[in-house]
């Protein structure tokens, strides 16, 4: 028993001494969930009821190091659960719960656009609506718009063409198909613990065939939605977030892995990663930032959301023993350090909820605005007053650190309620920025000087 | 027998609103939700088996449900067959007209079962009445789940359990993992009861 998901007390072992490389095995299926759970092998058991069915197994053999004190018996969360670590009897907390959009668009003469804000000089206008639960977004070299989600299982592509807007649906039947990556004509599609690649795409929107890649991936539903992106090295990043809000998680989680671009040969490069929605590359020094989702339930105000970077293969961020590089873990940090492990570059506030974020490279927007970054924050849930739901700004120094962020896109909370809510956010080839709101089903596009656009 | 009872409902429902003589096309909201009541019952209270009480459910709960049925994404065929042409403004229209129906009530048999009292503390355990409220009346995207019929709440803890209902929100996999069929069996039994 050399691994197990950390949670019902009882069950928690250390994870076992890191491994760079988890083997790619075409033919398991979840090979993470069986070595939990053997024999257990059902068509659809989840790893979270693989677990469950092998629990009196496991159970008889003792724990392979001593567990944690075990959760108290009156708090039996499940650190799968939304309510894993919330404080017992406060009223105030008790109103706090992750809020789920709608599944039906907001009309497009119904979208916040007015209230939205944005820097002096820039423009923004609505570029597509009616697209349930727009997320991920990723531009083709053609101009298509490959669109993701969590909630819908379907993958959208807008084309525009003679001042029309056209979505089509590429894929459906998944499961919260979110991570999207466009390479060399080719798209990636990340579901749950699936990944797919569609060879040419724009040449096939209207037949798209999609052939199967990888699978090795747990299937957790807390933090197994999946952000994915191709890097200058020609491999495609793929991060496994823990199974819940603050566990002590197994070797397969936790972490981002790349595999090359056919499935094989997958590699852990960051480990410590709770929960990582959104990743780009350093235009000049290549490096990885990465945003990170801080644990819930802590308090209000902490811990903060992260900005990491990696320079070395198999760097250790910190989850769930030390957060924002600087606070232990009120339940797992006992007997760690923060300095054990890779403090982030940049704090970006408490439950923000911060997601995708892309390089600026483009030369539409004014010189300060190079090889800086863009970061859509989703917006707080685990928080009384609301903060977030924005783009931020952020610069850096030479030496990779960061050296200011500022709010670049607001307006979106009205009255402590969400008016709107930003996911992702990607360049367009003429250098304008176009922002996702899974809230109100809608794709925004950011421009700079006078405005172009036609009709408006 | 579930689906001969349904059957049968559904049997009456479309024989009623065909004598009704309305052309197809311009069936009035009334003749429309007609089937819908006829299974459901027609003041939000469900007796036939394993067709959930609608009544109470707050409004975007239904919505999101019959999105997913529409879209086969929750997979139930009468329901996939029931919403399959429905348009989005049907889909609002039919969640609003559900919302208003009353909220279903419980049995009042049980007193003193032991499964009560066992469902009680597991309820709290679990702190199903966190997100469900304390009432455990839904509020939003989370359902009422307060007097809900006993056989329907077996069926959908299990279907979360194996993930055979994934869900829109995907908590209750995560709430169902240490629950087992037993304490399954005394959830459903002290919510159906719940007052
Ligand atoms: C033939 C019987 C039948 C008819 C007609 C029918 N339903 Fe249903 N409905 C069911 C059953 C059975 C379920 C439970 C599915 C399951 O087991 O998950 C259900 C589930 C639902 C749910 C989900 C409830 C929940 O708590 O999640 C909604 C909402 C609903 N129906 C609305 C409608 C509406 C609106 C109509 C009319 C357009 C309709 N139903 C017609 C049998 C029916
Ligand atoms: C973290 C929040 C949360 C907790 C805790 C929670 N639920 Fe739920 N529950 C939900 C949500 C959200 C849904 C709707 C999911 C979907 O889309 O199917 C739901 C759906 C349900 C349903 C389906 C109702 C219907 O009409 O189909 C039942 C039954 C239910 N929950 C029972 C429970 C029980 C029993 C517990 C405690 C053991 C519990 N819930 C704890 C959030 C929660």
């Amino acid at each position: 028993m050399e691994e197990t998901w950390g949670d019902e007390g009882a069950l928690r072992v250390e994870p076992s001494p890191r491994r760079q490389a988890p083997p790619h095995r075409e033919d398991v299926h979840d090979s993470a969930c069986r070595r939990a759970a053997e024999p257990v092998a059902r068509h659809h058991t989840s790893c979270t009821d693989a677990r469950l069915l092998a629990a009196p197994a496991l159970a008889q053999q003792p724990p392979a190091a001593a567990p944690p004190a075990a959760a108290p018996a009156a708090t039996p969360a499940p650190p799968g659960s939304p309510l894993f670590g919330r404080p017992e009897g406060n009223p105030a907390a008790a109103k706090l719960a992750p809020i789920a959009p709608p599944p039906i668009p907001t009309a497009a003469d119904k979208l916040p656009i007015a209230k939205l804000k944005v820097p002096d000089g820039f423009n923004i206008e609505v570029y597509a609506s009616g697209i349930p639960n727009a997320r991920s977004l990723r531009l083709g070299d053609q101009g298509t718009l490959f669109v993701g989600n969590r909630f819908i299982g379907k993958v959208f592509a807008i084309v525009k063409k003679d001042g029309k807007t056209e979505m089509k649906t590429i894929a459906e039947g998944l499961h919260r198909p979110n991570g999207l990556a466009y390479h060399k004509g080719t798209l990636y599609l990340a579901e749950l613990s699936r990944v797919w690649r569609f060879d040419n795409i724009e040449k096939n929107l209207d037949k798209p065939e999609k052939k199967l890649i990888y699978d090795d991936l747990p299937k957790d539903e807390a933090h197994g939605w999946k952000f994915i992106a191709v890097g200058p090295d020609e491999k495609l990043y793929i991060p496994v977030g823990q199974p819940g809000n603050n566990v002590l998680n197994s070797d397969a989680h936790g972490q981002i892995r790349r595999i090359n671009l056919d499935g094989s040969g997958a590699e852990v490069i960051a480990r410590g990663v709770r929960n990582t929605v959104g990743f780009d590359w350093h235009p000049v020094s290549k490096q990885l930032y990465f945003t990170d989702n801080g644990r819930d339930w802590m308090s209000e105000d902490i811990p903060e959301d992260e900005l990491n970077r990696i320079t070395k293969v198999g760097e250790h961020f910190g989850s769930p023993f030390c957060h924002q590089g600087n606070l232990l873990d009120s339940e797992f940090g006992w007997g760690h350090k923060c300095s054990d492990y890779t403090a982030p570059v940049a704090l970006l506030g408490p439950h923000t909820a911060a997601l995708g974020m892309r390089f600026y490279t483009g030369s539409q927007f004014p010189d300060t605005y190079k090889n800086g970054a863009f970061i859509a924050r989703h917006g707080s849930w685990n928080r009384t007053t609301k903060i977030g739901a924005d783009v931020m700004f952020v610069t850096f120094n030479e030496d990779g650190t960061v050296k200011s962020k500022e709010p670049f896109l607001t307006g979106f909370i009205v009255d402590n309620t969400y008016i709107g809510r930003p996911v992702d956010v990607e360049m367009m080839k003429d250098g304008s920025m176009l922002v996702s709101d899974d809230f109100n089903g809608a794709v925004y596009r950011i421009s700079y000087g006078k405005t172009n656009a036609p009709g408006r | 027998m579930r689906n001969l009872s349904v059957a049968r409902r559904l049997g009456t429902a479309l024989l009623l609103s065909c004598l009704a003589g309305a052309p197809l096309a311009a069936e009035t909201f009334t003749e429309r939700v007609t089937p819908c009541l006829a299974c459901h019952g027609d003041k939000g209270q469900s007796d036939a088996p394993e067709v959930p009480s609608l009544g109470g459910q707050p409004a975007p709960y239904l919505l999101i449900q019959l999105y997913l049925f529409r879209e086969k994404q929750r997979v139930v065929e009468i329901m996939n067959d029931a919403t399959a042409t429905f348009t989005d403004d049907d889909l609002r229209r039919f969640s609003d007209f559900i919302a208003a129906l009353p909220p279903p009530q419980p049995p009042s048999d049980g007193a003193g079962d032991a499964r009560l009292e066992r469902g009680r503390t597991l309820i709290t355990q679990h702190r199903c009445n966190s997100c469900h409220g304390l009432d455990l009346a839904g509020r939003d995207s989370i359902p009422l789940i307060a007097a809900q019929r006993e056989d329907y709440l077996v069926k959908s803890l299990r279907e979360y359990k194996s993930n055979a209902r994934p869900g829109y929100d995907p908590a209750m996999a995560s709430v169902m993992a240490p629950v087992d069929d037993a304490q399954i069996r005394d959830l459903a039994f002290a919510i159906a009861r719940f007052r």
